[in-house]
């Protein structure tokens, strides 16, 4: 499994990371070179293992469905690059 | 007076008590040493403003004779731990700003039990590093050097600034964060104790998230009993976060009895790697006939799935990490490029504020989670994970704690390994393991390289059992007489 030029871009778009275009082939180089070394964990019998959720013996745990917190939107909005009103503003993305 | 600033915690705290000196005295104290100290570069914010009025406050709670069990001690706070008003940047550009509207529960417990807070503390960005090198706000200098050398070291990383401050007699003790060893391997080449408590035990809400199947806070000091008197204060159950014990905490400083007679201490035979320097390997083999000649038992124990933790690590990390950083987006908080449309601004404004080695890991975690790879990597990742777990439970059917070296190396110079990402992960092969199958592990200063760097020794121990880590460690502290001090260069330059 190797990760060329389209790949990189790929990934990149789907992480919403804008990369130059001469910065594409030395990423996809440092990609590979990484890839390259966890590779190695194929040498590992995984067969009959089941894949680890939680580190330490726990049941998750839940409480009542209820409002706990909240009403200080101000508090909220205070670093938002933009606001209006209360709401986040983003540019337009509904023509 | 003695100089307030070389005190350990335990006993600024008694000197509090016997009103020796006050809070606002200590805190002064302190302060001076931080301004002195900014070529070091341990810290992102200073906030002396802020730990004076802290400081006042605690003396008048002195003088009411209701003291809590930090009173007045001053702290380095790791710029990773939300704290309400002050700018959080975990170091990175994309947080520009950022003034968090409420406090971490492991700091708003430290204010509770009277501590005072004197600023920031640097580290990687996010948290990715074990050199202090990617912080956006610039590396961390060690305050450490190489015997009639003048050349710059990194001080560890992930929590650099928070090794360097406390190694440099800046603050009484630090926060940190591990989430591959990041307390630990700074801790161990800085010269100072640095405990990664077990994966639940201190609440991770209000911590900025890397991986959160790794990553837990711990404390960081210049002894053993100034990090069991701050873990007991930081640790706790914590309805904010899920994944925190819902369990007692003990009083770890009645844990420091010293007394290993019949403890049984397992030395992992994998992690006699090749190329590790001899000085590390004659270090351990110390260790342990410091612990047999003082009545222990040395077993020889495998944990065979050791050489893989650190690639399923960069599989396991990345991913969570990319899932976790996904909220930076220029839209609530922090760093905004404008955009041609909503896609553009968020492209721009993520390459903009991630740093070049927050880049490659989110592209990395985002690969392994794509269609088609997430079973190659991710499930086989965590299938591994399961095996270095058991690694440890079969071990700790034999043993009560593990004794091991705590990094392959001593302190290097700036930008030694920061062009090769791999060389730079492998500082973290001693102490990541730990972190993948969720234990307590704890790093003391125990001896120093030719060149007159320190050098550190782990031991681990089962899950929610820090008791035993500290008491195996305050032996080690005491019979290692660890006393080195860096000499105090950076006062000149400053």
């Amino acid at each position: 499994m190797s990760v060329d030029k389209d790949t990189v871009m790929r990934v990149a778009r789907l992480a919403r990371i804008a990369i130059p275009e001469d910065r594409v082939l030395p990423m996809a180089e440092e990609l590979n070179r990484i890839l390259a070394w966890v590779e190695q964990l194929n040498s590992v019998d995984t067969s009959g293992v089941e894949p680890l959720t939680s580190v330490v013996k726990m049941d998750l745990k839940r409480r009542a469905d209820k409002v706990t917190d909240g009403g200080y939107a101000g508090d909220l909005m205070a670093n938002a690059p933009l606001s209006e009103d209360n709401f986040f503003a983003v540019p337009k993305v509904v023509e | 007076m003695t100089d307030l600033t070389s005190l350990s915690l335990a006993e600024a705290r008694d000197g509090i008590r016997a009103r020796a000196f006050s809070a606002v005295e200590l805190t002064q104290a302190h302060l001076r040493s931080m301004e002195a100290a900014r070529a070091l570069n341990a810290f992102i914010t200073e906030t002396p403003q802020h730990a004076l009025a802290m400081a006042r406050e605690a003396d008048g709670r002195v003088a009411e004779g209701n003291l809590g069990a930090l009173e007045g001690l001053p702290l380095g706070i790791k710029d990773l731990f939300c704290t309400r008003g002050v700018l959080t940047t975990a170091a990175s550009h994309i947080l520009h700003g950022f003034k968090p509207p409420y406090e971490s529960t492991v700091t708003a417990n430290l204010w509770r039990a009277g501590a005072v807070m004197l600023g920031k503390l640097n580290l990687d960005e996010f948290a990715m590093g074990s050199s202090n090198e990617t912080s956006y706000y610039g590396p961390v200098l060690s305050p450490w050097r190489r015997r009639g050398s003048n050349v710059d070291l990194v001080p560890g990383g992930s929590s650099g600034g928070s090794a360097a401050a406390v190694a440099a007699e800046l603050c009484l003790g630090a926060t940190g964060t591990d989430t591959g060893g990041s307390i630990r391997q700074p801790a161990a080449v800085a010269g100072i104790c640095g405990i990664k408590p077990t994966y639940g035990r201190v609440s991770r809400w209000g911590i900025v998230a890397f991986a959160s199947s790794l990553d837990q806070a711990g404390p960081m000091a210049r002894t053993v009993k100034d990090c069991a008197i701050l873990l007991k204060a930081m640790a706790g159950h914590d309805p904010k976060d899920s994944t925190c014990a819902n369990i007692g905490v003990p009083d770890y400083e009645k844990a420091l009895t010293r007394d290993v007679r019949g403890l049984r201490v397992g030395i992992p035979r994998e992690y006699r790697i090749d190329g590790t320097p001899v000085e590390i390997d004659a270090l351990w083999a110390r260790g342990a006939q410091w612990l047999r000649d003082a009545g222990a038992e040395i077993i020889e124990v495998s944990l065979p799935h050791t050489q893989y933790a650190l690639a399923a690590y960069y599989i396991v990390a990345p991913a969570e990490a990319s899932s976790n950083l996904a909220r930076y987006d220029g839209v609530r908080f922090g760093l905004r490029e404008a955009g041609s449309d909503i896609t553009d601004m968020y492209e721009k404004t993520r390459a903009a504020g991630f740093g070049r080695e927050v880049q490659r890991r989110i592209l990395i975690g985002t690969y392994v989670l794509s269609a088609g790879y997430y079973d190659a990597y991710y499930l086989k990742a965590q299938r591994v994970r399961s095996l270095i777990k058991r690694d440890f439970e079969q071990a700790f059917e034999k043993v009560d704690v593990l004794l091991t070296p705590t990094a392959p190396g001593p302190a290097f110079g700036i930008g030694e390994k920061s062009d090769d990402p791999i060389s730079m992960y492998l500082n973290d092969v001693f102490t990541v393991t730990v972190n993948l199958a969720g234990l307590p592990g704890m790093s003391v200063p125990a001896g120093l390289s030719a060149e007159g760097l320190p050098l550190g020794l782990q031991v681990i121990g089962r899950p929610f059992d820090e008791e035993t880590v500290l008491r195996t460690c305050s032996f080690l502290e005491e019979a290692a007489a660890f006393k080195a001090k860096p000499e105090a260069w950076w006062r000149a330059v400053a």
